[in-house]
């Protein structure tokens, strides 16, 4: 069963096409790896399905549901969580009240075992912007699983990880697997390889390949496009 | 002890204190604090939108002149008793906040400063042009005999002193409830980082204009209250003047705490006070201090407060 599936998704800016005409379709359950060079479009696709930025032409359906003309919030009150690339954590506020808006509940107990999922349950009540930016990193995680979502996009989520704090994310998503449906923009491919089960490069705004890791390690054109520069 | 029951104590606290100094205080002071804890409700209302929600208005001095007119032209001409004129004057600002933040919240920034300006100079402007009846900057004065609510006589010290209390206590207790509630933490979730609390799910339009609602209302209540307890009504109340005063005891008191606008208006008032008595230049001496107050308390005197010792202040 498909969760989520765009059709024809395109965004233009200016004269620029930053996304061209994506055909996409993400079974429930699936862990799927959006990869591909800088500038690429990835960030401005999962912007267009989480309704961050509008989209100029095609259409958005999640859940059964065509969202294309629903604002963003209306998306995550379906069931999208959206973390995003720059960290927007609330800085001024302690990683509990964090993860309490995050969840929707105050309820301490499920505030410290959605911390505890990232291992910062023993931080719960310090001021987030005292954090590492790594700590910040995995909080933000934290908020987008304490959400039980249907679908998680995670935009980047290892950037500025320690390799340590990289494989606690890995068991992380793994320990999702089945229950959450996973769209992940990342550009550290050992992250890529060790978790997707299916792949799509875009590139120049438009879906060069999709396949399993093993397909998409073997196709000459992404490595040409991608994984050659890596 | 739960936050809850710290922060039941605190407000609970404030108000049987404040009862109590109505009985203990010498007629000036009580005077005073009668004003004081009017003017707080306005700040306490002005606390809502600035101080939890992050959004700055420069017009809030039309909510209150909304609250203060809605009752006074009632009572003056239209012969109303006090109480439904009260709940007029309520309505009134209620109805024009309504309508001012479905045309302000269409902008943000800088834009939403302006142009709740814009709105409130054209309040006050409307007020000097319907000079017929409000007598503009002379304004008018609301009689004794009409300012009294079931035979008790709000003109009488202790009775104006009580009814300021009440009126102070149930804004006190509305943001201290609602700050609690979920609502609460969604505002201070826009003022902290809008498009992370879009995207965690929340509306944040609807949000905002709850907020400048009940900030509005709060404050025409004020407003209403000001006009009923001290029987004037004046067209320097709508002024840039009183929308910048509950900016100035909000940033004074601490932004974002249900005390603080108390606190920041008991401190600029005695502040005045105090300082007229010594020089003629007081205002000086006022500036001084408040430049001091933002060099070394810039979150405010509560804001100090909770950063250093109380970090569960509400």
């Amino acid at each position: 069963m498909i969760l989520l599936e765009t059709r024809d998704l395109t965004r233009i800016y200016g004269g620029l096409t930053a996304v061209n005409g994506v055909d996409f379709k993400l079974p429930r359950g699936q862990i799927h790896a959006l990869i591909g060079p800088n500038g690429a479009g990835k960030s401005t696709f999962v912007g267009m399905v989480s309704g961050r930025i509008p989209a100029s032409r095609g259409e958005v359906w999640f859940n059964g549901q065509n969202v294309t003309q629903l604002p963003a919030h209306k998306r995550i009150q379906a069931g999208m969580a959206y973390t995003f690339q720059i960290t927007a954590v609330y800085a001024n506020l302690s990683l509990a009240d964090n993860i309490a808006l995050a969840q929707r509940s105050r309820d301490r107990t499920r505030i410290l075992a959605a911390l505890d999922r990232v291992g910062l349950a023993d931080r719960a009540d310090q001021t987030t912007g005292d954090l590492s930016y790594g700590h910040q990193r995995l909080l933000e995680i934290a908020m987008g699983v304490a959400q039980a979502p249907r679908l998680l996009i995670l935009d980047e989520p290892t950037q500025g990880l320690a390799e340590s704090e990289i494989e606690g994310f890995n068991a992380l998503i793994r320990s999702l697997a089945g229950e959450t449906t996973i769209l992940l923009i990342e550009h550290n491919m050992n992250v890529v390889m060790a978790l997707a089960e299916r792949i799509t490069v875009l590139e120049t705004g438009e879906i060069l390949a999709t396949g399993t890791p093993e397909e998409i390690h073997a196709n000459a054109a992404v490595q040409e496009a991608y994984l050659g520069h890596v | 002890m739960s936050i809850d029951r710290r922060s039941l104590l605190l407000h609970g606290g404030l108000i049987a204190l404040l009862f109590a100094l109505g009985f203990l205080l010498p007629t000036y002071h009580q005077g005073n604090l009668a004003r004081i804890m009017v003017l707080a409700t306005y700040a306490v209302g002005y606390n809502v939108l600035f101080g939890y929600t992050g959004l700055l208005s420069l017009g809030h001095a039309m909510f209150f002149a909304a609250g203060m007119y809605g009752l006074g032209l009632t009572m003056h001409h239209g012969g109303l008793s006090a109480i439904p004129a009260f709940a007029l004057g309520i309505l009134c600002a209620a109805a024009l906040s309504t309508v001012v933040a479905l045309l302000a919240l269409r902008t943000i920034g800088v834009a939403f400063m302006i142009v709740t300006l814009m709105f409130s100079q054209a309040s006050f402007l409307a007020i000097l042009y319907a000079g017929d009846w409000t007598r503009g900057d002379e304004g008018f004065v609301i009689t004794q005999s009409a300012r009294q609510i079931a035979g008790i006589d709000l003109t009488d010290p202790l009775a104006r002193y009580m009814a300021a209390l009440l009126i102070f206590a149930v804004a006190l207790l509305i943001t201290a409830r609602m700050m609690h509630a979920s609502f609460g933490h969604v505002l201070v979730g826009v003022r902290e980082n809008e498009e992370r609390t879009r995207m965690l799910g929340y509306d944040v339009y609807r949000h905002k204009l709850a907020a400048v609602i009940i900030s509005g209302t709060i404050s025409g209540a004020a407003g209403a209250a000001y006009a009923l307890l001290f029987g004037y009504v004046g067209a320097t109340f709508a002024s840039v003047q009183y929308s910048i005063f509950p900016l100035l005891w909000v940033l004074l008191g601490g932004a974002g705490t249900t005390i603080g606008p108390l606190v920041g208006v008991i401190f600029m008032f005695y502040l005045i006070d105090y300082s007229s008595g010594l020089t003629n230049a007081y205002m000086l001496i006022a500036g001084i201090v408040l430049v001091l107050l933002t060099l070394f308390a810039r979150t405010g005197l509560m804001g100090e407060v909770r950063k250093r010792w109380v970090a569960w202040l509400p």
